[in-house]
């Protein structure tokens, strides 16, 4: 925000619409905001803070598109409200690597063609950020367990497994398989 | 996908909670882990004029053994702890089988039993585990702190024996007397679904004997189901082919399933039997490669 | 001068990782509702809560006193614009906003625009709509009923439900051989009512400048060409001043091929608040009121000689279309391309009827991942066949094997016309038998029974058309379906490429530029390949029906050999030699018998800008329009193994294998990428994925809690193989593939359960193969047929 401008709204409907302050960390970054208490974690983030890398495709907290990582823990910011993560840590899918360089996880998917269109993506490589935390050396069959919070329907997930094994061995020094060429 | 306004406090004392509620005159609910409250919240199906934000509370996120073996599980502790808790492993075979099976991952991230158990969903997975553990939930109110059974605690479908001023904090599970013994057995139609059928069996065992014995079931009928006389079946008993199969025969006879779009009501009954069955079966396999 | 390695430049058959990854593995891809304009608004629906009811009266007064509240719009608003109403693909009308009466559970009665969502779900939740309820209509029974209440009373000249009847092929003929048969092998199935849900819902926010008169749509769209015809002949408004934008799609399946009223209502609202509108619809309206696939009821009958040869077939399909017919699909077909069932199999004699109804569901459908109804004719084929083996006490490996079409009977005319063009349909049959171990896992299975456990084995073997046109039997609207590219190479030799296709997660950025590779022997990575924008992409009629690489690839490539043509004058005019003089090498032009006099691909851009000849028009650049002369017709095999648990019916997969053969593929990675979702969507749809209806016509399956998708943990592992047999009439030897696997998927899981079963003399379980239904089967060793029942007792 420019320090010569503010422009004030005013707008006599949302006085009177109770708002709470808060402070999170999202990405390492501080970010505060006033919030309506009904506000989703997963809104706050896409609308408030143009963190639009987590996504929503349900209502029914089935999905796990809007996975982010909240003090580290996997979870589902459209069944948080955004006033529950006052004073936590998020990470989101933007904070998962700087633009130059990427992390394993992201390596491993775009190498593993562990994505198609790309949507439930981010959910995927978080929920399977945070089981590599725990699990570093994972069998196939922990990976498939820890992202079965997690819909894709594009995969059929085995591309995706490969992906977060490829990680996981990269993640311990090993080299990681390749398959194919270019 | 939109919640419709309330208003939202996060005490950071109990009594603060409390007093909360009390002003809140029954049109405030408790926020814990949020896995069942925030979807219906979404949905509009829950439209509460106060949201009470228990997460902020000090010493609720816990599960311990008590010295005399006394298992208490606090209001704030989350599925996956359960999940990975080595002393379940150890101390408690029902409860150990049950934490991976309830939700999804994420899910189990943020949501708890305590609160599983006061949501009394007719499929939940907890409430049958409690109920065949003879466990306990801790109200704590205005008027101090109250135990109350698990049968009396779950009153209904959604139904719970909380008054509108009270929290629950805590969940326990009485100490087993004998070796502990059982497991959870659950039919889902995928992982994350509710349960078809699912069938709880806590025993304990004196030797091969059983001196203790609870069967409790979800998904099979308007609440849980505490199949007594299945468990009365085993108690005294070895887990004999006949023992078994009567014990198993009468909680598919306790079940009360309607038949809908996960089966019918006479298939749910026999799943029932089967998964009780297999559970014992395994309790003998186990007590025998053990040995 | 060595030789351009093509796999090195990322050309035909090199598994090059992705461009569009770059973006999706940072979360900067921009979906609909990633995009934010300026003054932004935002749209909610009012749905009907009951399924068929007429409208007494809505009032929406107190929608309007919520502070933050723009606009409220209800049909007879729509109607002033004559917008109420608006055509369907398959020359239906559907309701925008209802007006009279609501005619499913989920329709369009209202909408709210506002500042944020929360305050027009408010809103929505605000408005009073006073319905006087209907007796509703769930199945075709009850549709086709003499006393069945009417649902589409708004159509002149429509007396009853009944959407179409139809019929193709050689009714006499069939007649004939059926009486000469051996043996008549018949069956009767249901393929359920299902849904595509990608993970994105649909969505749109429509932009109106009053000062330009432009109007821009971004939209959840699989073909935004066709939305701009469409928006210009509903809305009136002049096509080049109608910009349809697609953005990046998080999922298509079919879903996003319709016009739907979200984006209608949206569209008007913006016009008439001269502000951005946005529109992203819930999972629940996307289940319950977006385009479905499925519903169809078969009655099937096999004339066969003794000896497996099959001498006839015959089908009458019953489809349940929902209140609205809009089928997106060729127009002439009504009821898509379920004629094209058995053409892998030689079968002299076939005859298809079809009956389409109307019913108070939600409108349709869509070819959900499949081309025009293909998946349930293949699954309906691959049923029959599995069931006449049964009857004749065959083994359907061998029954299969000896009515497969041979490959030198190519091309073949099937009994219902379709010309296929090639395959090698044995030897897929032989590659999937061997790698699942067929005669092993038999003999296993025998063993398996004597213990009480239940293994069994199912085969699919299909072919099917994709790649729609050509133009002289396919169109939608009207509008002929071939597709575009423009291809522009700048002066330092890197390229942009269009064309009127839109990808979805097929990945066409990296793959067209593979095409261009291949063609031009300019690397891949110096190819930029753009879609979706109306304003700058060549009329194309999207991507769906697995037509893009068939059609649209098809046309990168004669673009890209328009260029190359070009390129030609421009080397001879530098190398100074007259153009028959000069040879083509991957990337190179050099004079011939002088391979080291060249130049590259890259020096004839440049001296199209710098250096040209007298005469030659500047630039460096093509379009072409391609029209295919027939459609691809791939074929595939899959086998899967399953477990069946005798007790609760559930079963496990063991193992799944699957061949196929799609012609040249240009990148194999991406190519298994397409058959492994698709295979999963098949398993998704013969275990668990399914939408029913209770009688009062509530949706049993309107959301995730109660329509399953399969997570990665029951999904189970593929095994694949592939045959190549060229396509012969596609300039790069390529056929579709996308849909394959859901395509002939299904059979195959249905197939192995039922093969598991035989010991109880269960014939058939329709999908899905829900473990009760299983169990059902089981203990009373009976079919258990028909849409699973919302039973409450």
């Amino acid at each position: 925000m420019s320090p010569l401008f503010e422009e004030i709204i005013e707008e006599p409907a949302s006085a009177d619409v109770p708002t709470r302050r808060v402070a999170i960390t999202v990405n390492g970054q501080r970010r505060v905001a006033e919030v309506e208490p009904r506000l989703l974690l997963a809104h706050l983030l896409r609308q408030g803070f143009k963190l639009t890398g987590t996504h929503l495709g349900c209502d029914t907290t089935n999905c796990g598109a809007c996975t982010v990582l909240v003090d580290g823990k996997a979870i589902k910011s459209c069944t948080m409200l955004a006033v529950q993560a006052d004073g936590h840590e998020v990470t989101t899918v933007e904070g998962l690597a700087s633009m130059s360089e990427l992390s394993p996880i992201q390596e491993g998917f775009k190498d593993e063609h562990g994505l198609q269109c790309g949507f439930c993506t981010p959910g995927m490589m978080l929920s399977a950020t945070a089981m590599l935390a725990e699990n570093p050396n994972p069998t196939e069959e922990d990976v498939r367990w820890a992202l079965s919070g997690n819909l894709c329907r594009c995969t059929g997930y085995q591309n995706i497994v490969k992906a977060v094994l490829w990680a996981a061995a990269k993640m311990r020094g090993e080299e990681p398989s390749h398959e194919g060429a270019a | 996908m939109y919640p419709s306004r309330f208003r939202y406090e996060a005490p950071r004392s109990l009594d603060d909670a409390i007093a909360l509620l009390q002003a809140g005159q029954g049109e405030a609910k408790v926020l814990a882990g949020g896995q069942s409250l925030v979807p219906l919240l979404k949905l509009r199906f829950a439209a509460p004029e106060l949201l009470v934000d228990i997460n902020n509370l000090p010493g609720l996120d816990y599960h311990r053994v008590d010295p005399d073996g006394t298992i208490r599980i606090g209001a704030l502790c989350r599925h996956a702890t359960l999940e990975r808790s080595p002393l379940l492993v150890e101390r408690q075979p029902t409860m150990a089988a049950a934490a991976p099976l309830v939700a999804d991952p994420l899910v189990r991230n943020r949501g708890t039993l305590v609160g599983s158990l006061c949501h009394a969903d007719p499929q939940g997975d907890w409430a049958a585990v409690v109920t065949a553990l003879g466990g306990r939930v801790v109200a704590a109110g205005p008027r101090g702190r109250r135990e109350i059974p698990i049968g009396e605690f779950v009153t209904g479908p959604f139904e719970n024996a909380l008054r509108y001023d009270e929290i629950a904090v805590e969940a326990v599970i009485p100490a087993s007397k004998g070796q502990p013994a059982g497991g959870y057995l659950k039919l889902e139609r995928r992982v994350g679904d509710f349960a078809t059928a699912a069938a709880a069996v806590a025993l304990e065992l004196s030797g091969d004997v059983v001196t203790r014995a609870g069967i409790a079931l979800c998904g099979v009928g308007p609440s849980t189901i505490d199949a007594t006389d299945a468990g009365r079946a085993l108690t005294g008993r070895t887990l004999t082919a006949a023992a078994i199969e009567e014990a198993a025969d009468l909680a598919a006879a306790a079940a009360q399933p309607r038949t809908d779009h996960r089966g019918s009501a006479a298939y749910k009954r026999q799943v029932v039997r089967t998964f009780v069955t297999r559970i014992l079966r395994n309790v003998v396999s186990t007590a025998e490669r053990a040995a | 001068m060595t030789a351009l390695d093509e796999i090195k430049i990322g050309g035909l058959g090199a598994s090059r990782r992705r461009v569009e990854d770059n973006r999706f593995i940072r979360g900067k891809g921009t979906y609909i509702d990633d995009i934010v304009l300026p003054g932004m608004l935002h749209m909610e629906i009012l749905r009907s809560p009951v399924a068929h009811a007429r409208i007494r009266s809505i009032d929406t007064s107190k929608a309007w006193e919520i502070p933050g509240v723009r606009l409220v719009l209800t049909g007879d608003m729509m109607a002033t614009r004559n917008l109420a109403w608006m055509p369907t693909l398959s020359y239906d009308t559907q309701a925008v906003l209802a007006t009279d009466k609501v005619r499913f559970q989920g329709q369009e009665v209202a909408c709210v625009i506002a500042d944020d969502p929360y305050i027009a779900k408010d809103a929505c939740e605000a408005i009073v709509v006073d319905y006087e309820p209907l007796p509703a209509i769930v199945n075709p029974t009850q549709a086709m009923a003499p006393d069945a209440p009417l649902i589409r009373d708004d159509k002149e000249n429509q007396a009853d439900n009944i959407a179409f009847h139809w019929q193709v092929g050689d009714k006499e003929g069939t007649d004939r051989a059926f009486a000469e048969a051996d043996v008549i092998s018949k069956i009767s199935l249901h393929y359920p009512r299902s849904h595509p849900s990608p993970i994105e819902c649909c969505g749109s926010i429509a932009d109106f400048d009053r000062a330009t008169g432009k109007l821009t749509v971004y939209l959840t769209t699989q073909a935004p060409h066709i939305v701009r015809a469409a928006v210009a002949m509903v809305a009136e408004l002049p096509e080049h001043m109608i910009r349809i934008v697609s953005p990046d799609i998080g999922g298509g399946f079919g879903n996003k091929v319709p016009v739907y009223p979200g984006y209608v209502m949206s569209i008007l609202a913006s016009i008439l608040l001269e502000r951005p509108v946005k529109w992203i619809e819930d999972r629940t309206g996307n289940l319950i009121s977006t385009g479905f696939g499925r519903d169809v009821y078969l009655d099937g009958e096999l004339a066969l000689r003794r000896d497996g040869r099959i001498l006839a077939v015959r089908m009458h399909t019953t489809s349940d279309h929902g209140a609205f017919f809009g089928d997106a699909q060729p127009s002439k077909f009504k009821i898509g391309l379920m004629h094209s069932a058995f053409s892998c199999y030689d079968i002299p004699y076939a005859y298809l009827s079809a009956t389409g109804v109307y019913t108070n569901k939600a409108p349709g459908g869509v070819a959900y991942r499949c081309s025009f109804r293909v998946t349930e004719a293949m699954f309906f084929q691959e049923r029959m066949i599995e069931a006449a083996a049964s009857d004749l006490g065959m083994d359907p490996a061998e029954l299969r094997r000896i009515n497969l079409v041979r490959d030198d009977d190519f091309p073949h005319r099937t009994a219902w016309g379709f010309l296929t063009d090639s395959g090698q349909y044995g030897r897929c049959l032989d590659v999937a038998l061997e790698a699942i171990g067929y005669e092993e896992f038999r003999r296993q299975q025998a063993q398996a029974r004597e213990a009480g456990r239940l293994l069994g084995i199912g085969i699919s073997t299909m072919t099917e058309p994709l790649g729609a046109g050509n133009s002289r039997e396919y169109d939608i609207l009207g509008i002929k379906m071939f597709d575009s590219a423009e291809l522009r190479v700048h002066l330092t030799g890197r390229a942009i490429l269009r064309t009127g296709a839109r990808t979805q997660g097929q990945g066409h950025e990296t793959t067209w530029a593979q095409i261009v590779a291949h063609e031009l022997g300019i690397p891949a990575d110096d190819v930029l390949v753009e879609e979706g924008d109306t304003d700058t992409a060549p009329f194309g009629m999207g991507t769906y029906a697995s037509r893009s690489t068939p059609v649209a690839g098809a046309a990168v490539a004669m673009a890209a050999r328009k260029v190359r043509a070009k390129a030609r004058k421009l080397a001879a005019h530098l190398l100074e030699v007259s153009e028959e003089d000069v040879e083509w090498e991957l990337g190179r032009f050099h004079v011939r018998g002088a391979p080291d006099r060249g130049v590259t691909i890259q020096e004839c851009a440049m001296a199209a800008y710098a250096n040209m000849p007298d005469g030659l028009e500047p630039g460096l650049e093509a379009s072409a329009y391609y029209d295919p002369p027939n459609l691809t017709w791939p074929f595939a095999c899959y086998v899967v193994t399953v477990e069946v648990d005798p007790e609760t019916g559930v079963w496990d997969v063991l193992n799944v294998v699957a061949v196929d053969d799609c012609g040249v593929r240009i990148n194999p990675m991406v190519v298994e990428g397409q058959i492994m979702g698709g295979l999963t969507e098949a398993y998704a749809m013969a275990s668990m994925q399914f939408i029913t209806f209770d009688a009062e016509g509530n949706c049993i399956g309107s959301n995730f809690m109660d329509y399953l998708l399969p997570t990665a943990w029951e999904t189970p592992g593929f095994e694949l193989h592939e045959v190549v047999t060229p396509c012969p009439h596609h300039p790069i030897g390529a056929k579709g593939v996308g849909e394959c696997a859901t395509v002939g998927g299904p059979a195959a899981f249905v197939n192995a359960v039922l093969d598991a079963l035989k010991p109880f003399g269960v014939r058939n379980i329709d999908m899905p193969l829900l473990p009760d239904r299983v169990h059902e089967a089981i203990s009373r060793r009976r079919d258990v047929s028909g849409a699973p029942p919302v039973r409450t007792d």
